[in-house]
């Protein structure tokens, strides 16, 4: 038992590690995604694989996967293959985070034993980061097979004794379009990684401790029982819930095409201090890559109950015992190999909501209207014109976006936030900077924002093109988007949030409606230089009944353009 | 009194008296010094006038003066900070404040980074933009990343805007308009042209720019940034005349300086255009004037802990230099939490700053827990104790009850305080709810406020690498050495000082700042591309621009010195390493800008010292080397300063050759302490009567000054070192703590 003081220092400092561990993989990073947008997680694990703290800053279908992931490390390497200096590193989606653009890297940390005793075991440090490209298809949900989208890298060494695994870098880099980027990410990993053990260390040192175990215990211990009592302040109770997405399109024999919806259903079962959350009636796996590893379906769903019932209590191995999830085998939320995963997010982050609708049974107030829930993925690629200074060369540039939440019980959903996701948006002139693209337009929508008393966040407008002075031949697109055909439901009386929609149109000067196209909103698009991708985010759904909203809110949301004066009128009966 | 010694006076010039000037949330602090006495210092400390904080300086200014026996016409220098800048962010007072941006972009910032502060809160607060939706405006045109022109600007939309503008009652002395375009930081020139059109169409209107506010790229930030200075612009500008008429009216011919966020001082027109940058100058004097002291007294690492009326805060200072920042956020609205404000992009000294000050406000939240801050009940009506119509209680209510203040000392009797009011308060409002007794109730609060600070400065310890503990803490502000003994019990200091006139500490850092000005220019190259006569005419040019400020601002140009800095990074990489530019890179530079035609040997020079230097504080960071990928410059910054000001600390006037050994108390009173449970009498030593012969004195104590009040609990004792500085000794923690460690 380490009394609370002491515990709060030692934790504070923990954190503090990992913290510092994802500034300096920030910092140090290459890609976008990574240094504007952190889509990365940073974590500390004791020498049995438990995950003790994660930094601040991440996303949460990384945190939780690496959570999970670290045993399979040791499956494959055990802890006493491992020596000084040695860095593992994987993509493999099943047994990390769900798609092999995100890479893994874990360090064990050794403590050098006095008077030539064997170095010892004190800790792992990960890291998982999003690179710029992964070789395969470029990034999009287009593939049959996971085997089209990049190159797999199996639990490896990517550095031996402190060596680098030349041989594995030599692969990567003959299979990636940005190698310079994707290795010097590879290297940002590590280096936080080492970062954060050099800090760990000296914090032992400091406190004269010889391992965290100790810690460890008491933190997870803790947390597991806080964890423990939030879930019996829920009434027992099986709630069960489900959502319908827009899904994929799927080509029929005779040339036409069929959307197919996704239905994710649950049920949410709390007995006591435990809850489990089954998807059984859940889709089948998708012949396009949005399918679901179970570690992605675990991570956002254990993410969605965690804000929902114990958002002050630290996330780590004891806050997740209480809890446990099952997804039927080969659903889209357990998918098997070889199904394509590469836009498993597009699924995976509407878990919070399909949970929360089950929670909402139970207890109301403290869970939020649906939102646009996944965020909107644009990847580009395509090739740069030769100049008199430099050669044509390729490029590719991702960033996300995202639309509005739900209201809250007390208050209106957050425009254009990312829910459940953690990444940032990327600034216009970074995107411009780091790629021949320009950003045309972010603008708020109007009346995308479910009306309610508590009224959902707005989506907004994202228009992108290609400059065709920098561009040569087309630009190929990948959209990632859903909530086009079914959008934010609203809730006790709250309307649902506007529909997102996405098309294509040509020429900066045409007013030709005609010539409007609307591309599949998950199928990579080719794209002229000067035609502009014209994206409209989804808004949130709302809660409550419009017209019991406050007068004085209408009128604000009306001056400030979110509101137009017709739904003033007609939907929250105000004259405007 | 003034009282020169001789041989000290070298100056010959007819003024002779530097004043720094502090104006906090609550008070008003002051300090006076004699070029031609150093050490002797005069302090003033009065309540902050927040409808016009220009008459409490000139209260202030003129009860010194009066004490130091000099007159204002004697004043060759006031150098003053302020916190009117954040707390008219904070309290949203600025101006009526309008965007004008790219066609496409108005919502830029309020879409934000799309990103929530807090991964598991779902019912968290963002930060609400400074101009209003209906107040952002957009015009046609587009530049492209690399400066040059996609779209050409379309007046006739800058004309509409106007109008739109003057339709909303913008121009002349009404409203402010920020204008931020896409990739201004890059080529101003649509920037200015808009900005000339709205001056032809609103005569007279208030216009900041971008590229001139915040030259940097990433539009969200640049906009936030340019929006904050324009909107507190005419606040500052009209307070900054009246400081200025007030000196005048005075018969002063002194040169007003105005301390920045980033420790230097500039002049009254920098402060005027660039008010932003003034945002945290009372916190950052207060880092400034612990480094001062610890250099000064063989501290170079140090914990500033500056505690006033409205925050509390702290700073790591290491080998006699607080850190500098550019990611500063004001307005925070989760509690402080890093993300939850506006970003503002300026040098900043890297600070923490929490809502924990003598006038934060105590009350018991829905869990009954008694919480405290971050709203402070200010200058106006202030802590219960007062008597000024404040009913709730306060951090220095608290205080009062415990026995750690007088009722009849506050300010050496200036102002009496109502014990009386003060239990009342405590007892209402943290009492009834908590079951607590006034004393308990009045423990609680002090205790709950040391925690928070002890949290706040032990993360900002240790987010640097260091442990807090580790250092002494040098407490001052107003309350600051009150609540040092009980913030250094939990962090486990051993050692706390004092320095002489701790009340008005922070005052110190504006008098041993030089003035300073710093210049960036954005250039991106590959080192080995890098035109390095290019770099040498950058450098150069900002160096002339600033050798001619600092002359203008009366500093002998021989004396000038400048620091070199580039900010690099691999190529690809998103963010960069700021280096120092290594002497004999500068040399070269500085011989290439002299001699172009003779440049390729300089050129290798400054390109392989400049490499170089990037390598090593790269493996510095990030403790690896750099992966083998090319270097890239982003920016070349110059701070050109003037001399270190000879300053020496101020010193306890009077001599105390025939003090005695003994340190005598003044009187007793009974004083709560956790350690006894109860109050017991407690020895109160003036502090003018300690000198620093004397034997330790054993705590319980409390030692009284006229700004200020240091508790010294059961356990520590303290004595004055030569300095005048009081050190209190504490047996620490550590050992204890991996005593009752079981791992």
């Amino acid at each position: 038992m380490i009394d609370p003081l002491t515990l709060e220092i030692f934790w504070s400092r923990l954190i503090a590690t990992v913290n510092e561990q994802a500034t300096s993989l920030m910092r140090t990073a290459f890609s976008a995604t990574v240094a504007e947008a952190g889509d990365l997680s940073a974590c500390v694990f004791d020498p049995r694989g438990y995950m003790i703290a994660q930094a601040v800053t991440g996303t949460p279908g990384h945190i939780n996967s690496m959570a999970r992931c670290i045993r399979h490390f040791l499956d494959e390497i055990p802890a006493q293959a491992l020596n000084p200096g040695d860095v593992l590193v994987t993509n493999d989606p099943w047994k990390t985070s769900g798609h092999f653009h995100d890479i893994t890297v874990v360090t064990p940390i050794f403590r050098t034993g006095a008077d030539g005793d064997a170095p010892e075991l004190v800790a792992f440090f990960g890291t998982i980061c999003h690179v710029a490209d992964i070789g395969g298809r470029p990034f999009s949900a287009d593939a049959r097979e996971v085997y089209e989208e990049g190159l797999h890298i199996p639990i490896s060494r990517l550095f031996r004794g402190g060596v680098p695994n030349d041989d594995l870098l030599r692969i990567i880099r003959a299979n990636v379009r940005e190698p310079d980027a994707v290795v010097g990410d590879l290297y940002a990993m590590a280096t936080s990684n080492d970062v954060g053990g050099a800090r760990l260390l000296e914090f032992l040192d400091e406190f004269g401790l010889t391992s965290v175990v100790p810690l460890a215990d008491e933190v997870i211990a803790r947390s597991e029982a806080a964890m423990r009592d939030a879930i019996r302040a829920v009434p027992d109770g099986t709630y069960r819930h489900a959502l319908v997405m827009d899904g994929y399109a799927e080509a029929l024999a005779d040339g036409t095409v069929r959307e197919v919806p996704v239905t994710l259903a649950c049920a949410v079962t709390v007995h006591g201090d435990t809850l489990s959350v089954d998807f059984e009636g859940t889709s089948p796996e998708a012949p396009r890559g949005i399918n679901v590893v179970m570690n992605y379906t675990e991570a956002y769903t254990t993410f969605g109950i965690k804000c929902a019932l114990a958002p002050d209590v630290p996330n780590n191995e004891g806050s997740f015992r209480p809890v446990t999830i099952t997804a039927p085998l080969g659903s889209i939320l357990n998918c098997q190999p070889p199904a394509p995963v590469a836009g498993r997010h597009i699924v995976g982050q509407w878990l919070p909501a399909v949970v929360h609708g089950a929670l909402a049974q139970a207890i109301p107030d403290r869970v939020i209207a649906d939102g646009s829930s996944s965020l909107w993925i644009t990847g580009f690629t395509g090739t740069t014109r030769a100049t008199d200074e430099a050669p044509r060369r390729p490029f590719s540039m991702l960033f996300f976006n995202s639309g509005g939440t739900g209201a809250r019980p007390t208050k209106d959903g957050l425009s254009s936030t990312a829910f459940p996701s953690g990444v940032r948006g990327v600034p216009a002139e970074i995107v411009e900077a780091r790629s021949p693209l320009l950003v045309m337009e972010r603008s708020l929508r109007t009346d995308s924002g479910g009306p309610g008393r508590w009224r959902g966040g707005l989506g907004h407008r994202l228009v992108v093109r290609a400059d065709d002075r920098a561009v040569e031949g087309d630009l190929r697109f990948a959209p990632f988007f859903d909530r086009t055909r079914v959008a934010a439901p609203g809730r006790d009386g709250g309307h649902a949030g506007g529909l997102g929609d996405f098309s294509l149109r040509p020429g900066t000067n045409t007013s030709d409606t005609a010539a409007v196209r609307r591309p599949h909103p998950k199928a990579t698009t080719f794209v002229s230089p000067g035609t502009d991708i014209i994206m409209d985010l989804p808004g949130g759904g709302g809660i409550g009944d419009p017209r019991d909203r406050d007068p004085a809110h209408v009128a604000a949301d009306v001056r400030d353009g979110y509101v137009s004066p017709e739904s003033s009128l007609h939907v929250y009966a105000r004259q405007p | 009194m003034a009282n020169p010694r001789n041989g000290t006076s070298a100056s010959v010039r007819p003024t002779r008296w530097r004043v720094g000037i502090d104006i906090g949330g609550t008070f008003t602090d002051l300090l006076l010094t004699d070029d031609e006495n150093p050490g002797g210092a005069w302090f003033g400390k009065v309540l902050t006038t927040p409808d016009d904080p220009a008459r409490g300086v000139a209260a202030a200014l003129t009860e010194a003066l009066e004490r130091a026996g000099a007159a204002t016409r004697d004043l060759a220098t006031v150098i003053h900070g302020t916190t009117l800048v954040t707390n008219a962010l904070i309290e949203r007072k600025g101006d009526r404040t309008a965007l004008v941006t790219t066609r496409g972009f108005r919502d830029a910032v309020e879409i934000a980074r799309e990103h929530r502060y807090d991964m598991y809160d779902l019912h968290l607060d963002l930060p609400r933009p400074l101009a209003p939706r209906h107040l952002r405006f957009e015009v046609d045109e587009r530049l492209r990343a690399d400066g040059t022109i996609y779209a050409p600007l379309d007046l006739a939309s800058v004309d509409a805007v106007a109008d739109a503008l003057h339709g909303a009652g913008f121009g002349g002395e009404t409203g402010a308009v920020a204008v931020c375009l896409l990739h201004a930081y890059r080529n101003p020139a649509h920037e200015r042209a808009v900005a000339d059109r709205i001056r032809e169409r609103l005569s007279g209107v208030r216009l900041s720019l971008s590229h001139e506010v915040a030259g940097e790229i990433r539009e969200y930030e640049r906009a936030t940034t340019t929006l904050a200075n324009v909107y507190v612009q005419r606040l500052m500008e009209g307070y900054l005349g009246r400081i200025e008429a007030t000196l005048t009216e005075a018969g002063s011919p002194a040169r007003l300086l105005l301390m920045l966020s980033g420790g230097g001082t500039a002049t009254v027109d920098t402060a005027r255009r660039f008010p932003i940058r003034l945002v945290e100058s009372g916190p950052a004097a207060g880092a400034l004037a612990a480094a001062a002291h610890g250099a000064a007294t063989g501290r170079p690492n140090l914990l500033s802990f500056d505690m006033g009326g409205t925050t509390a805060k702290a700073c790591l200072v290491t080998g006699g230099i607080p850190p500098v920042t550019t990611e500063f956020e004001v307005d925070r609205v989760y509690r402080f939490k890093a993300g939850s404000g506006l970003p503002v992009r300026v040098p900043s000294i890297d600070l923490i700053e929490i809502g924990a000050g003598g006038g934060s406000i105590a009350r018991v939240d829905r869990f009954g827990l008694v919480k405290v801050g971050p709203d402070s009940a200010g200058a106006d009506p202030g802590p219960a104790c007062y008597g000024l119509g404040g009913t709730m209680p306060t951090v220095t209510d608290a205080d009062l009850v415990l026995g750690y203040l007088d009722a009849s000392h506050f300010l050496g009797g200036a102002m009496a305080l109502d014990l009386d009011a003060a239990r009342r308060a405590i007892a209402t409002h943290v009492g009834t709810p908590t079951g607590l007794d006034v004393t308990g109730g009045a423990w609680a609060i002090h205790q709950v406020v040391n925690e928070a600070m002890a949290a706040a400065a032990r993360m900002h310890a240790v987010e640097r690498g260091k442990d807090a503990a580790a250092v002494p803490l040098f407490a001052f502000g107003g309350a600051g050495p009150v609540h040092a003994a009980g913030v250094a019990r939990l962090l486990g200091s051993r050692e706390i000082v004092v320095p002489y006139g701790a009340g008005v500490g922070s005052t110190i850092g504006f008098l041993a700042a030089p003035v300073s000005f710093d210049f960036v220019r954005s250039y991106y190259a590959r080192l080995d591309a890098t035109s390095w006569a290019t770099v040498a005419t950058l450098l150069a040019e900002m160096e002339a621009e600033g050798r001619d400020l600092l002359t203008a601002s009366g500093i002998d140009p021989a004396t000038v010195a400048f620091d070199h800095r580039a900010e690099l990074r691999l190529v690809g990489q998103a963010h960069q390493v700021t280096v120092d530019l290594p002497p004999d890179a500068v040399e070269a530079l500085h011989a290439l800008a002299a001699r172009p035609s003779d440049g390729a040997v300089a050129a290798t020079v400054a390109h392989d010292a400049i490499a170089r230097a990037f390598a090593s504080t790269y493996r510095t960071l990030y403790r690896r080397d750099a992966p083998p990928v090319a270097v890239e410059a982003v920016n070349w910054r110059v701070v050109a300063r003037g001399p270190v000001p000879a300053f020496a600390l101020p010193r306890p006037t009077g001599t105390h050759s025939d003090a005695p050994r003994l340190a005598v108390a003044k009187g007793h009173r009974p004083a709560w302490w956790p350690e006894v449970g109860h109050h017991v009498p407690t020895a109160v030593y003036d502090r003018a009567a300690l000198a620093p012969d004397m034997a330790p004195i054993a705590g319980p104590a409390i030692v009284e000054e006229r700004e200020s009040t240091t508790v010294v609990p059961p356990g520590a004792t303290v004595e004055v070192e030569a300095s005048g500085a009081l050190v209190i000794r504490l047996p620490g923690r550590r050992a204890s703590l991996a005593q009752r460690t079981p791992v």
